[in-house]
């Protein structure tokens, strides 16, 4: 797996390489659909209360199995409990949107910190690092979730824990393999012969470089995490079951689905959408900003 | 000469239309080769030697790359014309090739003699067994030592040098009569380059053929060839014969290429290079291709120069030429 | 080779071990391993009492992980704590419906999904290419579970012609296999495809097509021989997505599988039975890796013929 850390790898000033950004991305022709979706879901998750119509845990027994389309007022029905299913989709926007990216936020901060220590050390530090990676990244992530629930319990922050512990390696093993490149070059070389403590050699100079395959790896793992999160939200080992979360809709949908077959329809078809949406838009990323990375495995 | 010539090309334009652009990686280049002679291409990377010598094989890289225009007379009959499959016999039996890099002309997951023997097999479907002496035959011809025993070896159990060799084998397998030799040595060692150049002429004098040698180091040119052609950003700015080309060299780049190879025996106090950059090839400008870059340079250059001779089997696309058109 | 055997198979057990360390400590440190472990009739505190003594969890914690790890070796693992039985027997009945389904999922990826990706590459850009990448797209982007739940609903309410769940006959297999096989088949089908045009644009295709030979006969056996390579490497690395999607799976049609098993002793908080499916499928999912990872370095010369 090549990356292209050692063309594009520079010594250069935040402001020099966010400008240099800025100009790529500018001339790069932006994939609409993909962004309308994901600035659709965030603005969704930002602004719930203010769009979503009705509030997603208001039970009205008389009003449970509307229809999509019966009414005006549920657009997309409502299910067993009365609730506006449309408005439970969008708080979901919000469930998915926390959960996914603290996880992913989380997952790359540990898997990058690792990542940068285990490629510029090298040695028994790498070794012992990179044994664990393959340990983890040899893991059915769900099994690692379940553990985690048994033990911890159900919850949001349990939740996030399960799907760092998972997804940690992979930020890890590809990180490691750009610095593996980027501490050959020159103004590395240059930084240790002139004194430079390492902490300051890996900060300033190592991590800068990394931002680039990071960040590509980042939006084409987002799709995964999200549908980790939804699975385990299925099993009824997320939250709390009256939650308005994607994934719990659509197991609620289930005993159901012969008559309230949009409980579950639209959950699921809103969870497609997004993954779709980060995976075009992370293969976009991946095309303008890094064309010589292999998709993140 | 008086013999016909085995190969030639006649005005041929390849190009390439990308989404950046129309690209003309080969533009109306004419020339000729004689049976049992070696022609050089020289030129920097980009000048469209490689791609001329894809567009004699027919295998121009498809959508991108198309031959627009031109002939390609192999024993004057013109190989544009003809089908895919007719152009496929033609490959390897007729007319073949080696490239620069050994390591990947041989595929890493069969043996060196399942390959050797698989481009017997094309000729004639004996059981390998009757190939298996001729595959060793061939292996010593090029004088790799113990051949037997590198039949069941793979490529990467051996050196570059010996790769190339194996390469070269069955490229001559079929004893074509024109072998494009594609920078062959470039990725070899010094040391090992005398004895790869050294295989191939052997191989000529053993068969015959004709060698078309694609290179951009002159040393090879003045060991190898009989006669020179130099490309520029897709053009043929010069032919002659090798003595010719290097004692007087009738193009501007010619002569400035020849002037940046240093000279052992001289002491100079800076190294001559060649003002400016090779233009890429979707930004020609109208006219000759090196006016900008041209010492030389003066109006007329503004429009396409036409080929003039300079002396017998000289020619040179150039307006300070002037004179007889040929 | 057999340094890369022996490492491989090294590594092997290292991640098992890691594996009772993980799942022993797990108990040990999260509150009183006594509730986790004892059937729900001996819940009582002079019971529990009792219990502790039996299980040892008064020794020292080094000690009762030697005595864990003998246990796991020879098979036991504990009583389920909701009726008594020996988690071994429930995990006998349970492991070869999920190794049917795994098997017939996994078959069915790569029996589609290679050709399809092979054909995608070759094919660049036609009508075929654009309904395999669409194809492709939606199995890597749609959940299992919802996926799941519709085809059941197409095929099993509306149309009537396969079954809704459990396991049964041959069109039992059908559906559960299929959205196994879905999302796994994407990235094959990906992958292939990917390989392929790589290895198409290779040198050695250029040379194999500049000797002469016949461009069926190029792809037949040089391109096709060279993307099997990264395919064996996908697969192995898709197991975990295979066990994944296993137990999803098993939950929405009911399959009397390990997936099954496990949630529901997850959702018991039912410790020994939790334990045994997780290094139960640990150690096949392990053992399976290393199966592939041999067959690899068997089938890449430049691995098995390296000094």
């Amino acid at each position: 797996m090549t990356t292209s850390a050692s063309t594009i790898a520079t010594d250069e000033s935040p402001k020099v390489r966010l400008w240099r950004l800025a100009g790529r991305v500018r001339r790069a022709r932006l994939p609409w659909v993909p962004i309308t979706i994901l600035a659709s879901i965030l603005i969704c998750a930002a602004f719930a209360e203010l769009i979503a119509p009705h509030d997603p845990r208001d039970i009205d027994i008389l009003k449970k199995n509307i229809a999509p389309g019966e009414t005006a007022n549920h657009l997309l029905g409502t299910d067993i409990l009365g609730r506006d299913i449309l408005s439970r989709l969008i708080f979901g926007a919000r469930t998915t949107v926390i959960i996914s990216f603290v996880s992913l936020a989380a997952g790359a901060f540990v898997g990058t910190t690792l990542g940068v220590i285990s490629g510029y050390k090298g040695g028994w530090i790498d070794a012992l690092i990179m044994r664990g990676v393959d340990a983890a990244l040899g893991f059915p992530t769900i099994l690692v979730a379940m553990l985690i629930v048994v033990f911890l319990g159900a919850g949001t922050i349990n939740i996030i824990l399960a799907v760092t512990l998972t997804f940690w390696a992979r930020f890890a093993r590809m990180v490691r393999g750009d610095v593996l490149v980027i501490k050959t070059l020159d103004f590395v070389t240059l930084a240790r012969i002139t004194g430079v403590s390492t902490p300051v050699i890996m900060w300033r100079h190592i991590f800068p470089n990394v931002i680039n395959t990071l960040t590509v790896v980042s939006s084409l793992l987002v799709g995964q995490i999200i549908l980790l999160e939804a699975s385990l939200g299925f099993l009824g080992l997320g939250l709390a079951p009256g939650d308005p979360a994607w994934g719990i809709m659509v197991a609620e949908g289930r005993s159901v689905i012969l008559d309230v077959w949009w409980l579950s329809l639209f959950p699921g078809l809103a969870i497609t959408i997004v993954v779709l949406a980060f995976n075009f838009f992370g293969d976009w990323l991946r095309d303008t900003l890094d064309p010589q990375l292999q998709s993140a495995q | 000469m008086q013999e016909e010539p085995i190969l030639k090309v006649e005005n041929l334009q390849t190009y390439f239309f990308t989404t950046s652009g129309m690209i003309k990686a080969v533009d109306d280049i004419s020339f000729s080769l004689w049976p049992g002679e070696t022609l050089g291409i020289v030129g920097e990377s980009g000048s469209g030697k490689s791609m001329t010598a894809w567009s004699i094989l027919g295998l121009v890289p498809k959508p991108a790359g198309r031959i627009v225009g031109g002939r390609i007379l192999y024993r004057g009959e013109n190989l544009l014309e003809k089908s895919a499959s007719q152009m496929r016999e033609i490959r390897g039996r007729h007319i073949c090739m080696v490239m620069q890099d050994p390591l990947t002309s041989l595929n890493p997951v069969f043996t060196v003699g399942d390959q050797i023997i698989e481009t017997l097999k094309i000729d004639s479907s004996r059981t390998s067994g009757g190939h298996r002496e001729r595959a060793v035959e061939l292996l010593s011809s090029v004088q790799i030592p113990a051949p037997e025993s590198r039949m069941e070896g793979f490529q990467h159990q051996m050196s570059g040098g010996m790769r190339q060799r194996v390469v070269g084998a069955i490229a001559i397998s079929r004893s074509p009569q024109i072998l494009i030799a594609d920078e062959p040595t470039t990725s070899l060692d010094a040391t090992i380059q005398l004895q790869y150049l050294k295989m191939l002429k052997d191989i000529q004098t053993q068969t015959g053929a004709a060698i078309i040698f694609i290179t951009h180091d002159f040393g090879i040119v003045a060991r190898m060839c009989d006669r020179v052609a130099v490309m520029y950003a897709g053009k043929m700015v010069e032919q002659a014969q090798v003595l010719q080309l290097f004692d007087s060299p009738a193009h501007p780049y010619t002569e400035a290429l020849l002037k940046s190879v240093p000279d052992l025996d001289v002491d100079v106090d800076f190294l001559p290079s060649i003002e400016g950059q090779p233009p890429t090839l979707d930004d020609l400008p109208e006219g000759c291709a090196f006016a900008p870059r041209c010492p030389y340079v003066f109006e007329k250059c503004e429009e396409y120069p036409d080929e003039f001779t300079v002396e017998p089997e000289h020619t040179a696309r150039c307006w300070r030429l002037g004179g007889a058109v040929v | 080779m057999q340094k890369y055997i022996l490492a491989r198979i090294g590594q092997g057990i290292f991640t098992l071990w890691a594996l009772t360390v993980i799942v022993f400590l797990s108990v040990h440190l999260t509150g009183d391993p006594a509730i986790h472990l004892v059937p729900i009739e001996f819940a009582t505190p002079e019971g529990l009492e009792i219990q502790r003594k039996k299980l040892g969890l008064d020794k020292p914690l080094i000690e009762q992980y030697g005595i864990f790890l003998k246990n796991v070796l020879q098979g036991d693992f504990g009583e389920s704590i909701t009726d008594g039985r020996p988690a071994r027997d429930i995990l006998a009945s349970r492991l070869p419906a999920t190794l049917q389904l795994a098997a017939a999922g996994m078959g069915l990826a790569i029996l589609f999904g290679v050709p399809l990706g092979i054909l995608s590459a070759v094919k660049r850009d036609s009508i075929f290419d654009r309904f395999a990448k669409i194809f492709a797209v939606f199995g890597m982007a749609a959940p299992q579970f919802w996926v799941a739940i519709i085809l059941i609903l197409l095929f099993s309410a509306v149309w009537k012609v396969l079954p809704a769940f459990g396991r049964g006959g041959p069109d039992s297999f059908i559906l559960p296999s299929f959205v196994l096989a879905w999302s796994i088949m994407a990235g094959i089908m990906r992958l292939g495809r990917s390989s392929m045009l790589e290895i198409l644009d290779s040198e050695y295709i250029k040379f194999a097509r500049v000797k002469g030979l016949k461009e069926q006969f190029v792809l037949w056996k040089h391109a096709l021989r060279n993307s099997l390579i990264p395919l064996l490497t996908f697969s192995g690395i898709s197991l975990a997505s295979v066990l994944n999607g296993a137990i999803v799976v098993e939950v929405v049609f009911a399959w009397p599988g390990i997936g099954r098993m496990l949630l529901d002793g997850v959702q018991q908080r039912n410790f020994p039975v939790v334990q045994a499916a997780v290094l139960a499928s640990g150690f096949f999912y392990v053992s399976i890796s290393l199966v592939i990872d041999i067959l690899y370095a068997y089938i890449d010369p430049r691995i098995r013929f390296n000094q």
